[in-house]
């Protein structure tokens, strides 16, 4: 019984030549039918961990099973279960989208008249019909994924990995990937397994989200717990009457510490608790007779859960100088 | 390798070679210039060297009957070339690992790389031959010796594209198999394809030829169109072919494994 296995990893170890560890020693558990959001800067290990759990690269040390199955010992077993679209959109330039279902369909084994409907079926889905018999080198990076994404899926696989999938994507391709991804989970109860360095992508999709830096998984769990873990949500409050703020900001004292707000005319508190005093807040400002043209909770980011993880902010990460030693890490957590 | 995977490579062979023909039919550059270079070469080297046939032990009184093998051998070459920068392409831009992913056998990936070689050799060698006869080539061995040509030059394109097979895997890049294209020049023209061996003055140049594998390629195709029906001549040249075809399919089937390295 596989069906209902998603993937399990332990202690995972990836060394390159020269003794760099992209992968060091991870731990990492997706449930069947969740998305799986694996967040982190470039040169984090995202990739390499996807190309052992892939098994396009053999684990130096640890164990991980796919589906079921040990990804370096049952690696036929794996790729037959599972859907793959890498970082670097691999396609033909010289093929039309057409005829990359038809090879694709042809190596997996799919009879000749399934491959066929099976293969115009997934382009009609990913929006590529009408360009199905142009050139993949006629196709836009958005169009190349979406094929890309196709292919993957071509085999019905039960997992499926998406390697930093809207890298490089305009908003609208972006949102149009997000839905098919959301939509295959969704309706389908494929896995997916997906890596990214957009804190937002992974805070719209994913159910759980594991964040690696340095080959190391520094934080787990789902996009709300992890950013209730490191930060509170912040409340801003515009009083109508500019000399109000200091009233409104005695107000809210009793619910948290004063911030620096984003702009001038508001008040801004991060909340001891959570969103629940939203209720209280309104009525104490309702009391002390505040009149507000505006009143917005801001949640934590994922960022948030980065910087208070690594030190370090998400964006321009990958060329910060070597992170502190995880004893170090440990204190500025506490 | 499993029963059900050696009852789909057939239909892998076919999808890939396939894919193979596809890429050469649609880049003309990779169609024309491979089949026409040599041709003009051709031209140009009968009517220039053509009173050599004037030297007293020349094997033929016609040039072009002589310089009729040498297209054979650079149309492998260019073939080789082609095939070989394909195929790095491939590793480069990830369709390799794309490949991987399936349940696709290497066998099957290097026979469908050797059938676009072998599409290559086909049209190329056709052409050829029907060039050379319009132009007054006479093949001495006649209409099988001209079948027989026709294999001999298949077997032989495909040695060179086993050979670029190999580089392409070995090295991962087109540059690297590009390299190599030289080196295949020096080697043709280091052989007997412009002057018998035995009208070479130069000793090191003769020594050379002697050894040159291309020379017995080279001398078994002449053979067929000036000599009529020289046993010892296409053993070699088959023999060579089929060993060059071996080896590097091993080597090629060596280094695929260690390009696919998945699990």
């Amino acid at each position: 019984m596989t069906e209902e296995r998603g993937i399990d990893v332990q202690g995972l170890v990836r060394e390159f030549k020269g003794g760099v560890r992209a992968v060091d020693g991870i731990d990492l558990q997706v449930a069947a039918g969740e998305i799986y959001g694996f967040l982190g800067p470039n040169g984090a290990g995202k990739s390499t961990t996807v190309k052992v759990l892939t098994t396009l690269l053999p684990p130096t040390a640890g164990s991980a099973t796919v589906a079921g199955y040990d990804v370096a010992e049952e690696g036929a077993k794996v790729r037959a279960a599972i859907g793959v679209a890498l970082q670097d959109v691999a396609l033909d330039p010289m093929l039309t989208g057409r005829e990359h279902m038809r090879l694709q369909g042809g190596l997996q084994g799919i009879p000749r008249a399934e491959r066929g409907r099976r293969g115009d079926e997934l382009l009609e889905r990913v929006g590529l019909s009408a360009a199905a018999d142009r050139k993949s080198k006629t196709y836009s990076g958005g169009m190349k994924r979406r094929l890309d994404l196709a292919l993957a899926l071509l085999h019905k696989p039960r997992i499926l990995f998406l390697d930093e999938p809207t890298t490089g994507l305009d908003v609208q391709s972006r949102t149009a990937l997000w839905d098919e991804v959301a939509r295959l989970a969704r309706d389908e109860g494929t896995t997916v397994f997906l890596t990214t360095q957009y804190l937002e992508e992974a805070d719209v999709l994913a159910n759980h989200v594991g964040i690696i830096d340095r080959g190391v998984i520094v934080a787990e769990g789902t996009p709300a717990a992890l950013k209730a873990q490191v930060a509170k949500p912040t409340v801003e409050v515009v009083p109508r009457e500019a000399g109000d703020c200091a009233a409104t900001a005695a107000a809210l004292r009793p619910f948290g510490d004063t911030v620096p707000p984003s702009a001038a005319g508001t008040v801004a508190v991060r909340l001891d608790s959570g969103a629940e005093q939203l209720a209280d807040i309104v009525r104490a400002l309702d009391s002390a007779n505040i009149a507000v043209v505006n009143l917005a909770l801001h949640e934590p980011t994922l960022d948030d859960v980065f910087l208070a993880k690594t030190g370090r902010s998400l964006e321009g990460a990958a060329d910060a100088p070597p992170e502190e030693p995880a004893a170090d890490r440990e204190r500025a957590l506490a | 390798m499993t029963a059900l995977a050696h009852s789909a490579l057939p239909s892998q062979v076919g999808l890939l070679a396939g894919r193979a023909v596809k890429r050469i039919l649609r880049n003309p550059a990779q169609l024309v210039f491979p089949v026409l270079f040599p041709l003009i070469l051709l031209a140009v080297n009968t009517s220039g060297l053509d009173a050599a046939t004037q030297l007293p032990g020349f094997p033929t009184a016609s040039y072009l009957d002589f310089a009729l093998a040498i297209p054979f051998m650079q149309g492998a070459l260019f073939a080789a070339l082609n095939g070989g920068q394909d195929l790095a392409r491939d590793i480069q831009d990830g369709f390799l690992d794309r490949l991987a992913m399936t349940p696709m056998s290497g066998a099957a990936l290097l026979a469908g790389q050797l059938g676009g070689a072998l599409f290559m050799g086909v049209i190329s060698a056709v052409l050829y031959l029907v060039v050379g006869i319009a132009f007054g080539a006479g093949i001495a061995s006649g209409v099988g010796g001209g079948l027989v040509l026709l294999l001999l030059a298949i077997s032989i394109s495909s040695a060179f594209a086993c050979f670029g097979t190999f580089v392409a895997l070995r090295a991962g890049t087109g540059e690297a198999v590009q390299g190599f294209f030289p080196l295949f020049f020096v080697l043709l023209f280091l052989s007997s394809a412009f002057f018998p061996r035995d009208l070479i003055e130069q000793d090191w140049f003769r020594v050379v030829a002697t050894y040159n594998p291309v020379s017995y390629m080279v001398e078994g195709i002449r053979s067929l169109v000036i000599t009529g029906w020289d046993g010892q001549a296409l053993a070699q040249a088959f023999g060579l072919s089929a060993l060059a075809i071996i080896a590097f399919l091993a080597l090629s089937s060596r280094a695929l494994r260690t390009r696919l390295v998945r699990t």
